[in-house]
C-alpha cells in the first residue's frame, strides 16, 4: 500500500498507522523519542527530588506542604486521564475510517488539554502572588517549576500539535499518508498522561504527606 | 494484532470480525479507564486520610506504575503486537531514568 491510495470503509487496512514505510519508519523513530524523553523527565524528577522543600530561609518561605491543594490537582488530574481516554476513541475511530467522529474526539481532548493547562496558569499565579514562590525564590522554586512548568511546555505543544493537524487535515478525509500522523499525535499525548501520573503522586501527593 | 492472522477469503466477513475485534478492545480500554480513576481515587483518598508517611507514600507510588502500566499496555497499545523495539526503548528509558533518580537520592541525601 501507498500513502496516496484512495481507500475506503472497505479497503482501509487494521493497522493504518504501520502499513507503509513512512508510517513504520514513524512508530519506531517515535518511540525512541518517547525513550529519550522517558530519561529527560527523570532528570528532571530526580532534580526535585534532591531539592524539595530547599529553601534559603526555612520558616518564612512556603513548603510544598503548604502550597499544594489537593482539589485543584485532582481536577487536573480528572481533566488529563479523561483526554487520554478520549485520544483512545479518536484512535478507534480512526482505524474504523470514521474521520468526522476521530475529529470530533480529537477536538474534546483538545477541550480537556486547554482545560488543564488553565487550571495550572491559575495555580502558577497564585503560587506566585500568594505565596511569592516563584522560580528564583529557592531551589525548591526552581526544581518545581522546571519539572511541572517543562509537562505543562509539552500539554501545550500536544495541543498545538494536534489541532495543525486538524486544521491541515480537516478537508482531506482519512489516508495512509496521515493516519500515522493523528496516530503518533495520540501515543505524544498518552504519554504526557503518564508523566502526570508521577507529577501528581511525586510533587503533589508526596508533597503533601510531607 | 491477533486480527491480522484472520483471512477467510471472504473480504465482508474479515470485515466484520475486524469490526467486532475493535469494539471489543474498545470495551477494555474502557475498562482500564474506569480501574484508572478508581486507582488515581484511592491515591487521593490515601493522602487525604493522613496515615502514616511510612505507608502512604510507597502506597501511592505502587499505584502510580500499577496506573502507568495500564497507560502504555492499553492506551499506547503496547500489548499489541509489533511493539518489541518499543518496549526495548521505553524500558532502557525507565532503566536509566531510575538510576538517575537513585542516584541524586544517594548523593544528595547520604
Amino acid at each position: 500500500m501507498h500513502a496516496e491510495e484512495k481507500l475506503t470503509y472497505e479497503t482501509w487496512p487494521a493497522e493504518p498507522e504501520k502499513s507503509t514505510l513512512e508510517a513504520k519508519n514513524k512508530f519506531l523513530g517515535f518511540w525512541l523519542f518517547l525513550g529519550g524523553e522517558t530519561v529527560l523527565f527523570a532528570s528532571l524528577f530526580a532534580t526535585y527530588l534532591a531539592l524539595k522543600d530547599k529553601v534559603p530561609n526555612p520558616g518564612e518561605a512556603a513548603l510544598a506542604k503548604d502550597l499544594f491543594e489537593l482539589p485543584l490537582t485532582f481536577v487536573a488530574t480528572m481533566l488529563l486521564l479523561t483526554s487520554s481516554l478520549t485520544s483512545v476513541y479518536a484512535m478507534y475511530q480512526m482505524k474504523n475510517f470514521q474521520f468526522k467522529k476521530m475529529m470530533l474526539w480529537l477536538g474534546i481532548t483538545v477541550l480537556l488539554g486547554l482545560g488543564f493547562l488553565g487550571l495550572e496558569v491559575y495555580e502558577f499565579n497564585h503560587y506566585v502572588h500568594e505565596y511569592h514562590h516563584t522560580f528564583t525564590s529557592s531551589a525548591f522554586g526552581s526544581a518545581f517549576y522546571t519539572l511541572v512548568g517543562f509537562h505543562g511546555g509539552h500539554v501545550t505543544f500536544g495541543l498545538a500539535w494536534i489541532l495543525t493537524l486538524m486544521i491541515r487535515n480537516a478537508k482531506r478525509g482519512l489516508n495512509l499518508y496521515n493516519a500515522p500522523k493523528f496516530y503518533v499525535a495520540s501515543l505524544y499525548w498518552h504519554f504526557i498522561d503518564v508523566v502526570w501520573v508521577f507529577i501528581f503522586t511525586v510533587v503533589y501527593l508526596m508533597g503533601m504527606v510531607g | 494484532m491477533a486480527n491480522q492472522q484472520t483471512n477467510s477469503g471472504n473480504p465482508r466477513v474479515d470485515l466484520e470480525y475486524r469490526r467486532r475485534k475493535s469494539a471489543e478492545e474498545m470495551r477494555y480500554q474502557v475498562v482500564s479507564f474506569s480501574l484508572m480513576i478508581f486507582l488515581t481515587l484511592v491515591a487521593f483518598a490515601a493522602v487525604a486520610m493522613k496515615g502514616s508517611a511510612w505507608f502512604t507514600v510507597p502506597f501511592i507510588i505502587l499505584l502510580a506504575f500499577v496506573q502507568v502500566v495500564f497507560q502504555l499496555y492499553y492506551f499506547m497499545h503496547m500489548s499489541h503486537k509489533g511493539h518489541e523495539a518499543p518496549s526495548l526503548f521505553l524500558y532502557s528509558g525507565l532503566f536509566v531514568g531510575l538510576i538517575t533518580v537513585l542516584t541524586f537520592m544517594t548523593i544528595v541525601w547520604w
